[in-house]
């Protein structure tokens, strides 16, 4: 039953803090890992034990390969998990593991390196028969490549980097001219970021909405989703609000995209939890974008509406061991909303690091945050300083429990994006679902007031 | 008489003296600058601040050394005006 005798966590902040709650729940040791400026966290204190692995910046701690494997040796640890972020995505981090008999808590070094290249993963969802962006499926070399294949896909076009990810490494062309002026200087930032200076293009989706699927994958074989989130309230190409049931899906799309995307994990193999991203074009079609290969941000909604806990089934299926439930077992029931708390301006978005004089938080509403009242938010990380999770019978209810929630919610001391939250939970159109990515852009003035 | 001016970083983070670790510095000390070059640049919450010249003057120097942490307020550089 408890999978494994020590888990080292190897991150920090509310994930860290949810991941300790199930292990704790499974009776399962937990080994904390900490910057020098995360000394004082309460993922360290709530910790079985703590390992500090060095300075404030990420790549000198959370990010550095050989202090985490250190700290995993030191205590004895015979499983790590890497939460979100940090070293989640990194195929050498999950060969290390394995070199050192550590048991990775996510899928294999080689379907994680599958999935970082957008060009390799174009290719195996075609192959699954999962729509793609109309797009190029080899690496273009040239300039009067690009030019041809963009005659024929027909502008806009996005060009992108394969090993791109998070908005880094695209860019929009609308025309010939501007694929000229852009296509050496996309191919040599792809060069340096990600050390890989493969380019192609992709039709540009306008008014896209972003609808993933989560997915469970045990090593026997079974294969399932856990119904969609949709996660089209962005700012900066980031994801503020995720709500599942999607607003958008009828029962006949969304069967028709969970069925895509449990196709598409097949094809690869895939075992553990992950997320297979889309993107819906205005004309209700689907697109593969993405697949992330680990535990999501916002899980939790998922969580809400399966009753599910999706750090465990990650230490079941790590453990090699078969899940217990079949698809047709598996039911959502009602509505759940998910609102991430950020340390930033709300209109402008600039972070806004500092002490929280103040957190008041309800008592009947699930948080999962990194932080409490006295909290130093640092400068070094994310500024998400947690997640507001509420579950309802319908989407409304879900909608009205957010509002109360947010309006009984007091912080102090730094800046945060509450009143944007706020606003959002009363926008019309976003009570209608009638929303895409572009919802926060075109709804700036309205948010202001 | 030449005017000393302070250029103080708004936020804290980690501070850093070149647009990427394999660009050049942005200035050298004992450089000129004009009102508005950028001279540093402050990491914070995984964006980036860019930090000015508020005078045109010669950099005299810096007072942190890149990728230092940095305090909001904290004086980075002294520019004597010209």
């Amino acid at each position: 039953m408890a999978y494994f005798k020590k888990v080292l966590i190897a991150n920090r902040g509310e994930i860290a803090r949810r991941i300790i709650r199930t292990c704790d729940k499974l009776g399962i040791e937990t080994v904390a890992v900490y910057s020098e400026a995360d000394a004082e966290s309460l993922h360290v204190s709530e910790a079985a034990e703590a390992v500090c692995i060095g300075p404030a910046q990420a790549k000198k701690s959370y990010l550095n390969i050989e202090k985490v494997i250190q700290a995993a040796k030191e205590t004895n640890a015979d499983a790590i998990h890497p939460g979100y972020g940090f070293l989640s995505e990194n195929p050498e981090f999950v060969k290390r593991c394995e070199e050192e008999n550590i048991v990775f808590i996510g899928p294999s070094a080689e379907t994680i390196g599958l999935m970082g290249s957008k060009l390799e993963s174009r290719i195996q969802m075609q192959k699954a028969g999962v729509p793609v962006v109309p797009g190029t499926d080899q690496s273009i070399d040239s300039i009067e490549e690009a030019i041809k294949i963009a005659g024929e896909l027909g502008f806009p076009l996005m060009l992108k980097a394969s090993a791109g990810g998070g908005g880094i490494g695209m860019q929009l062309v609308h025309n010939q001219e501007e694929l000229a002026k852009v296509f050496d200087k996309t191919r040599q930032m792809a060069n340096s970021y990600f050390n890989d200076g493969t380019v192609f293009l992709e039709k540009w989706i306008s008014q896209p909405r972003h609808i993933e699927v989560q997915v469970v994958a045990d090593s026997h074989g079974n294969v399932m989703h856990l119904y969609e989130r949709e996660c089209s309230i962005q700012r900066r190409n980031q994801k503020v609000i995720e709500e599942s049931p999607s607003p958008y899906l009828d029962e006949e799309l969304r069967m028709q995209l969970l069925e895509a995307a449990v196709r598409g994990v097949k094809q690869i193999g895939y075992t553990n939890v992950g997320t297979m991203e889309f993107i819906f074009d205005e004309h209700k079609n689907f697109y593969f974008l993405e697949m992330n290969t680990r535990l999501q941000v916002e899980h939790p909604v998922t969580e809400e509406i399966t009753g599910l806990d999706l750090v465990e089934l990650q230490l079941k299926i790590a453990a090699k061991e078969a899940l217990s439930f079949k698809q047709e077992e598996i039911s959502k029931t009602g509505h759940a909303i998910e609102c991430r708390l950020y340390a930033e301006d709300p209109v402008t978005f600039f972070p806004s690091p500092g002490v929280i004089t103040k957190l008041e938080l309800h008592e009947d509403t699930r948080y999962d945050f990194g932080f409490q009242s006295g909290s130093k938010v640092t400068p070094f990380y994310d500024p998400m300083i947690g997640k507001i999770i509420v579950h309802g019978i319908s989407r409304e209810q879900a909608i009205e429990k957010m509002q109360k929630t947010l309006e009984g919610m007091e912080v102090q001391g730094i800046k945060t994006n509450l009143p944007l939250l706020e606003q959002i939970m009363k926008n019309d159109q976003f009570k209608r679902g009638n929303y895409t990515t572009q919802f926060i852009t075109q709804n700036t003035e309205l948010l202001k007031n | 008489m030449a005017n000393q001016k302070s250029v103080l970083s708004p936020i804290p983070g980690v501070f850093y003296r070149k647009p990427a670790p394999d660009k050049e510095e942005y200035v050298k000390e004992g450089g000129n600058v004009k009102a508005g070059d950028v001279i540093g640049l402050v990491e914070v919450m995984k964006s980036f601040y860019e930090i000015k010249a508020e005078n045109d003057g010669v950099l005299a120097q810096y007072f942190v050394e890149n990728e230092d942490l940095i305090d909001a307020g904290q004086e980075v550089a002294v520019i004597i005006e010209q």
